[in-house]
């Protein structure tokens, strides 16, 4: 155990400001109080500081790193990209997760983990130990499987991590000519987000009918179909926005051009004013730094009754870097969904106990078709012993019987709760 | 899997691990479980005005009559209807219980 050690080198950390430092040691360390170290705050990582916090009732000090200094939502962030939200609008402070719930947040980057020794290694503020580890790192992008597309995300963002790219993709929509061509690629599933590519189309069309109404919208699908909420994008596609969406499925990209910015496709050479390539993805490197191996090469399977990698009992993965369960999204929803089924089962762990045998999970995803009408996909996921994993509750959930104000209000709502779930 | 053989899972559990350990206190835990699957649309924490209805803190009964009503189809809904059809009765009920006084959601005094 190297808490001592930990908060010795934090206030030796020449580089960090006073004020985070003593931010970061808010609650000073328990001798004997059990330590979790949850690595990245996005919405499954934060939830999980938060409700180990809350449901060991303050027994268990929890220390979450993340390398940002603010959370910035990746949902209602093609909002941004049809101007109907800011960034900013996305964006919010760590600060009561330290000081209703006394988790210590570092704003820091994890350099290693060694497992055997329960310690983490970070960029700035050194050694870190741990009785658990919790790993929430989110995805990274393959974009080496597309040529041309490594180095070049300010000529061809991807927009898929909410932030810099968000409002850089937003400039570039603004400053494209009447009677430009947007073309958005979307990567093979499995992919975070699977309705958002869809979603985008539809709030990017919408702010091009008003704007630019002889702009055309080229969605480049990699997969053979529409990926979530099939038949309420359709509808959307060859309804309002039938003179500015085209879709063309099985559009697999193989080599982009940053110059001219043109997309070779299997079959075909597309150019545009506004490329926006969402990369192939997989499961944030942060685990390749512990040796964890991947299924396909991409995601971390995981024990479905603690969300420990299969590989490596004691290190706990959640959120899109997890293989997910038949008929799962990897949505920030079921993030907040696995934190808490995480959160749950290292208490009982930590205090000798054995976890919830039936964990149960619940997914609600809204996308937005326009500035006030929305549709969504709902899901319940309950542990199956036989199986070995969660499965999709038959007969439960559903979607939209079509887009409306309604669940528009629904959506925008979906985002202050979960944001007040995960932050506040 | 039904409520019935869930608590009787995790009564089993409750014998084979802790005999101390009350299949009350297994349940209680259960029912936190379950009840987080609502607080991401529904928490307690969520600043008001919102579209979303309040639930938290609401009479069990109230919160109950709710759910049931939504599965009966007596209660219009958007997604709840489809929500509901995912738990047990007793489950709907261990969750009704659990919203109602929110043990979980004191807050930390550090």
């Amino acid at each position: 155990m190297n808490r001592r050690r930990f908060l010795h080198s934090l206030s030796l950390a020449a580089t960090a400001p006073a004020s985070a430092i003593l931010a970061a040691c808010s609650s000073a360390p328990r001798r004997g109080a059990a330590h979790v170290v949850v690595v990245g705050g996005g919405y499954g990582g934060a939830t999980t500081a938060k409700y180990l916090r809350m449901w060991s009732a303050g027994r268990i000090d929890v220390t979450l790193i993340e390398r940002e200094a603010r959370f910035v939502s990746c949902p209602m962030s093609n909002l941004v990209l049809a101007g109907l939200r800011n960034l900013g609008d996305l964006t919010a402070s760590y600060d009561r997760l330290r000081t209703r719930w006394g988790v210590r947040v570092v704003n820091d980057e994890v350099v290693h983990v060694d497992v055997t020794r329960r310690q983490a290694r970070l960029a700035r503020h050194g050694d870190i130990g741990f009785d658990r580890v919790v790993l929430a790192p989110g995805v990274d992008f393959l974009t080496e499987q597309i040529a041309g597309l490594a180095g070049n995300s300010e000529r061809i963002p991807h927009a898929w991590k909410a932030g810099p790219q968000t409002e850089l993709l937003r400039r570039q929509i603004e400053a494209m000519p009447d009677g430009g061509v947007f073309a958005l690629h979307v990567p093979r599933f499995p992919y975070r987000c699977p309705p958002g590519p869809y979603e985008r189309a539809c709030l990017v069309a919408h702010y091009l009918r008003a704007r630019k109404p002889r702009a055309k919208l080229l969605v480049l699908d990699a997969n053979s179909e529409i990926q979530s909420k099939k038949a309420l994008f359709a509808a959307a596609f060859a309804g309002p926005y039938r003179d500015i969406i085209e879709y063309r499925p099985d559009s697999t990209l193989l080599s982009v051009d940053a110059q001219t910015l043109s997309a070779d496709l299997e079959f075909d050479r597309v150019r545009a004013d506004v490329l926006n390539v969402i990369p192939p993805m997989r499961a944030g490197r942060l685990v390749d730094r512990m040796g964890i191996p991947l299924t396909n090469g991409r995601w971390v399977d995981v024990d479905w009754r603690t969300m420990e990698a299969r590989a490596l009992p004691g290190v706990h993965v959640i959120g899109d870097a997890v293989l997910a369960a038949p008929g799962m999204p990897k949505s920030g929803h079921i993030a907040n969904q696995q934190a808490k089924l995480a959160a749950a089962a290292i208490v009982e762990l930590l205090d000798g106990r054995s976890p919830d045998p039936i964990p149960t999970l619940l997914n609600t995803c809204y996308s937005f078709v326009d500035d006030r009408n929305a549709i969504h996909v709902a899901t319940v996921h309950r542990y199956d012993a036989a199986a070995g994993t969660v499965l999709p509750v038959a007969g439960a959930g559903g979607l939209s019987s079509a887009a409306s104000e309604e669940e528009g209000r629904y959506a925008a709502a979906w985002a202050q709760s979960i944001r007040a779930d995960t932050l506040a | 899997m039904t409520g019935k053989s869930t608590l009787a899972a995790l009564c089993l559990l409750a014998g084979t691990t802790h005999a101390a350990e009350s299949a009350t206190d297994l349940a209680a835990l259960h029912a936190r479980n379950l009840a987080a699957n609502c607080t991401p649309c529904h928490s307690a924490d969520t600043p008001a005005p919102n579209a979303i209805p309040r639930i938290v803190g609401l009479p069990a009964d109230s919160i109950l009559q709710r759910l049931r009503a939504f599965r009966s189809g007596d209660a219009p809904a958007t997604v709840m209807h489809q929500i509901v059809r995912g738990y047990s009765d007793e489950q709907l009920s261990l969750i009704a219980t659990h919203l109602a006084t929110s043990p979980d959601l004191a807050l930390d005094p550090r």
